[in-house]
């Protein structure tokens, strides 16, 4: 069933400080819009439950990328576009480049905005793995303030986060400190344009001699939130190649992710395939 | 909920329109401007049809509301042809008989002039990325890629 326009009100206040006003004064009754890649998918479908909506696309405050000394401020409304024609973002933050290019099509890139998919929290969000292993941070404004969180903090179950009803997300902090190390990214699923993943993994390491120095991974399309992989970067690290270590960090994969099945795939063949992306980086990191 | 005025320049012509915030712009385009040219496949944003320039951006109109078009300029489908007949990606797409149907057309037109406008000289792997939110489920997809190369000057 279509939604009926007349049912539902937009506003556009074309600045920011106006929408954080309209958030605070009737909290939880205006909803958020950007590009409206999924809210208007709901709202075609007549799904959608947000009566009162408030433009963010747009706004000159969120669509900026800002190097500092030491990190690059992304705002939210930053669209994939935004992301992939970035040459700062490209040389320092690829994997996120890589997820961009993967995200949708390129007239949804144009639209689809990186705040909006974070706080839209689909597990199988492209991007959300590679914001896990470059350590992001959220910076969460509201008319109170902005305060700042580790984005591995932000999400606490499926679509739950930990945004307030009176926050909008107003900028990812990422820090340039990887460029040392081997990068990886892959997404599985039927095709990279349009369709959802079925797991995706990122993974950033280093060696050093012949053993890893340093290690991050995190999956998505795998568990009802994106993870980080705390456990099996531990049995990775300060250890050599073995066919041994391999099987060591695969049990621990398993045993720290709980595997959804829905209607892209089953929790047993995520599990599996989780394995051999893994393998795939490990023997990279490598070579 | 109560009706505003939008306005909108589509195709160098300056509208204003009483609508809905809400309104998706493909509906804005079709009914109350009357260009028809702009198609609704599937109206979620995977199938490209509905494919338009927004401030030289392609996007799908089934998923913009109306009132985030404020001010914009559009092209759409019927924007291409000028005094001299059509643009040169139509012909492309006539020449090497890029359309069956026809329903998902006008956003491979669209879609391809985004990527020229770009990317002049695309390869063939660019062309599928470029093109890879338009489904077409006619012709395989092959002659639409020649059409494409046909219009870039690089088809083989």
């Amino acid at each position: 069933m279509r939604s009926r326009p007349s049912e539902y009100e937009l506003v556009a206040p074309g600045k920011l400080s106006t929408v954080l006003d309209l958030l605070a004064k009737e909290p939880g009754v205006w909803m958020p819009i950007a590009g409206g890649t999924e809210l208007m998918v709901q709202y075609g479908a007549g799904r959608l439950p947000a009566r009162k909506l408030v433009s963010l696309w747009g706004l000159p405050e969120l669509r900026g990328i800002e190097s500092t000394a030491h990190e690059v401020l992304i705002g939210a409304g930053c669209t994939y576009t935004d992301l992939r024609k970035d040459p700062v973002v490209a040389r320092e933050f690829p994997l996120l480049v890589q997820a961009a290019s993967w995200t949708g099509s390129i007239a949804n890139q144009n639209r689809g905005t990186l705040g909006g998919n974070i706080v839209n929290a689909s597990p199988a969000a492209d991007s959300l793995p590679a914001l896990m292993v470059y350590e992001a941070e959220l910076l969460l404004t509201s008319a109170r303030g902005t305060r700042r969180i580790p984005y591995v903090e932000f999400h606490t179950g499926y679509k739950q986060t930990k945004l307030a009803v009176d926050e909008i997300i107003s900028a990812i902090a990422l820090q340039p400190r990887f460029s040392g190390y081997h990068g990886y990214s892959r997404k599985v699923g039927t095709r990279n344009a349009q369709a959802i993943a079925k797991l995706c993994l990122a993974g950033l390491g280093k060696i050093s001699g012949a053993q890893i120095d340093d290690v991050r991974l995190a999956i998505g399309s795998m568990a009802v939130t994106p993870v980080r992989l705390r456990r099996t970067e531990e049995v990775l690290l300060a250890q050599p190649y073995s066919a041994v270590l391999m099987s060591e960090a695969r049990q621990a994969l398993e045993s720290e992710v709980a595997p959804i099945d829905d209607i892209r795939s089953s929790a047993l063949y995520r599990l599996h395939v989780a394995g051999n992306l893994l393998q795939e980086f490990v023997e990279g990191l490598f070579a | 909920m109560s009706k505003r005025d939008v306005s909108l320049t589509v195709n160098g012509t300056a509208y204003t329109v009483s609508v809905y915030p809400m309104e998706r712009l493909l509906d804005v385009l079709r009914a109350k401007i009357g260009l028809t040219g702009t198609k609704e496949g599937c109206g979620e944003g995977e199938c490209g049809s509905c494919s338009v320039l927004m401030n030289g951006e392609l996007v799908n109109s089934c998923l913009v509301p109306v009132l985030q078009a404020e001010g914009a300029t559009l092209c759409t489908i019927e924007g291409l042809a000028g005094e001299n007949g059509l643009h040169p990606v139509q012909q492309a797409f006539l020449k090497c008989g890029g359309a069956q149907c026809g329903i998902c057309t006008p956003g491979m037109v669209m879609a391809t002039v985004h990527l020229l406008n770009n990317n002049p000289k695309p390869t063939l792997e660019q062309i599928r990325e470029g093109l890879g939110g338009n489904l077409c489920r006619c012709t395989g997809y092959t002659r639409i890629f020649d059409a494409v190369a046909a219009a870039a000057g690089t088809r083989r």
